[in-house]
């Protein structure tokens, strides 16, 4: 271990201070601070010039030349020479290096403290911008839709029919899990009550209703968020990231047309099919308990099943999943395409997306419930 | 009808983010198949110059011409007939990733031309040829290296054949003997193709090596502060900030060993 650091000051002549440094000046030691040295040199007026010795210095790094430029500005203060010489050769390249390239003007970012009134402000100017830019986009792809329409639409079919895969064939999986896990949980749910009363064989509509009008479509939703909202704005954040976005725009090809257009249409077809399996699967699962817990028979689960759930509840349940499709495609897109130019960015535009999806889409469950329960539908 | 020589002015154009001005009041002329250097230190601009000559980020003020046409106050589809003439190679080569090489060449060809798909192929050989490329048609960007990233990026930049050719960067992250072949290619094609080249960059030896004339933003004082070839700038400029940047700061480094 190496010598203690140490600093005196010393008056050789009337005109020179000296300081004289000894011991090791390394990170991680106690080192002597340079408010002595300050003070020492405020309570003398007679000191013309500042000098170094180093002979006792036995080892230094970055922690010399912060305390040396500490020196160097309470003597530029004091308008006192420092005189350089007597510090090791190393030591005064680096001390001329960090002061080569002076800080440029208007460079320096001060903290600024707003006050409460100007944040609600700026929030609330940032929330405005925020929504016109969704219906901004959202007119965008209206219009691209009715490109689409007219064929007049540019995009590569090759495109959209992987991402059907992906966001169809591929999504199977985890909607059969969670399907037949949430048909499972409601039967259970129910038959406990239903148990009470001798009703068992209600559980059977219990699922299948809420099933198919709202609970798959909600699932499946969900399921589409967070995988597939989430995995769209990951995608075009990270293209925007790359300039990839910039280069189709700079070849007069609309990213709307090229990039949105083919995922919100595989999503808004995907969705009602995805939505129809989810229900088989919900009922499966409520088939389960009923048969495992309730003794109900296959027929008679099958035949309340069929006597409960109309035709209605599965186009409600169809057009909400269709719904959710389209918004969980824009939340994902829009989130993506806003996407700033760094690794940061891509991940808020992905918890953006799936949260905006997840709100979008309860909000959507609840309007379509009142607008069915006014049309009675 | 013989076209102007100026092929593209740049005038009194200031660039923002915001309320921040990134360079201000730059005016400057372009001639048809200049290799124009657009230079100086880092952060000071230059890329933003780049994204406002096409198309990427309106100016706050100025103008840009091409052919005499002003890009920024022309209707969208005049804007987007405009663009067709460039051809853009990006700092990182922004080729699309869930592209093949020949899918990124072959898209501007699909988008813009009604040749048959066996016409396409032909022409994206042929393309990737030229940058060296020969054979690598169905390889991803993400199994090719930097320097393969950056020739197909240039493929592609030619692939309408652009009367303006704009480089952002183009030797960045790459060895010295990639730069230099790079810097080849672009002389190479500027000649044959007799296309307008733009190029960003802070490199010395592709600035001396290609560069027929050039201006110099300065980060301090946010506007150019030397214009002219670039052998030229280095034997006459009186600017130190200039000077400094074309001897890669030997004069500063001098005066602090001194």
């Amino acid at each position: 271990m190496g010598q203690k650091a140490e600093l005196t000051l010393l008056r050789l002549s009337d005109a020179a201070l000296t300081v004289r440094l000894s011991g090791d000046w390394k990170l991680g030691r106690q080192l002597p601070q340079g408010e002595e040295f300050r003070r020492e040199i405020e309570s003398q007026d007679t000191v013309r010039r500042i000098t170094f010795d180093t002979k006792a210095m036995t080892g230094w790094d970055t922690c010399l030349i912060i305390f040396l430029i500490h020196i160097l500005e309470v003597g530029s203060g004091m308008q006192i020479p420092v005189e350089k010489d007597g510090l090791p050769a190393g030591v005064q390249r680096l001390l001329a290096l960090a002061s080569a390239v002076p800080e440029r003007k208007g460079v320096r970012r001060e903290a600024e403290r707003t006050f409460f009134l100007d944040r609600i402000g700026d929030s609330a100017i940032a929330f405005w911008r925020s929504n016109l830019e969704m219906l901004g986009f959202i007119g965008e792809a209206t219009v691209a839709f009715m490109k689409l329409s007219f064929g007049k639409a540019r995009f590569r079919p090759s495109d959209l029919f992987l991402t059907i895969q992906e966001c169809g064939a591929q999504a199977l999986p985890i909607v059969s899990l969670i399907s037949i896990l949430v048909g499972l949980i409601l039967a259970f749910i129910g038959a406990i009550q239903l148990k009470i009363f001798g009703a068992q064989i209600y559980v059977a509509s219990l699922v299948g209703i809420g099933m198919v009008r709202a609970l798959a479509a909600i699932m499946t939703g969900i399921i589409m968020a967070g995988r597939t909202g989430a995995s769209f704005a990951a995608q075009l954040g990270t293209m925007q990231v790359n300039e990839e976005i910039d280069a189709l725009k700079t070849l007069g090809i609309s990213p709307m047309e090229f990039l949105v257009l083919p995922r919100m249409l595989a999503l808004f077809l995907m969705m009602p099919l995805l939505s129809l399996y989810a229900d088989l699967m919900g009922i499966l699962g409520g088939l389960i308990i009923g048969v495992s817990m309730l003794d109900l028979n296959f027929m008679e689960y099958y035949n309340k099943t069929r006597e409960s759930v109309h035709l209605n509840d599965l186009w409600v349940g169809l057009f909400s999943a269709a719904v959710f499709g389209v918004l969980v495609a824009l939340a994902g897109c829009l989130r993506g395409m806003q996407c700033g130019r760094s690794a940061a960015a891509v991940g808020e535009a992905t918890t953006s997306a799936v949260v905006t999806s997840i709100v979008s889409i309860v909000v959507a469950m609840a309007v379509i419930t009142v607008v069915c329960n006014v049309l009675n539908i | 009808m013989e076209k102007a020589e100026h092929h593209i002015i740049v005038q009194d154009l200031t660039v923002a983010y915001g309320s921040n001005v990134i360079q201000h009041d730059l005016t400057f002329t372009i001639n048809r198949g200049d290799i124009f250097i657009i230079m100086g230190g880092s952060g000071c601009g230059k890329s933003t110059l780049l994204r406002s000559m096409v198309g990427l980020l309106p100016p706050t003020k100025g103008q840009v011409f091409y052919d005499g046409l002003s890009f920024w106050s022309a209707e969208p589809e005049e804007q987007k007939s405009i663009m067709r003439k460039f051809g853009i190679l990006y700092q990182g080569g922004a080729l699309w990733s869930s592209l093949t090489l020949a899918e990124n060449v072959a898209l501007p060809l699909q988008q813009y031309t009604d040749l048959s798909p066996g016409q396409i192929n032909k022409i994206v050989s042929l393309k990737l040829a030229l940058v060296g490329l020969a054979g690598s048609e169905e390889y991803y960007p993400s199994e090719i290296s930097g320097g393969m990233k950056k020739r197909a990026a240039l493929a592609r930049a030619m692939a309408l054949d652009p009367e303006i050719l704009f480089f952002d960067e183009p030797s960045s992250g790459l060895d010295p003997i990639s730069a230099h072949l790079l810097d080849e290619l672009i002389i190479e094609l500027s000649n044959s193709l007799g296309a307008t080249v733009v190029i960003v960059t802070h490199e010395l030896a592709s600035i001396f090596a290609i560069g027929n004339n050039s201006v110099f933003l300065d980060a301090d004082t946010k506007t150019i502060i030397a214009a002219g070839e670039p052998g030229k700038l280095l034997a006459e400029s009186k600017d130190p900030k200039v000077i400094n940047f074309l001897t890669r700061g030997e004069g500063r480094a001098q005066e602090m060993i001194r």
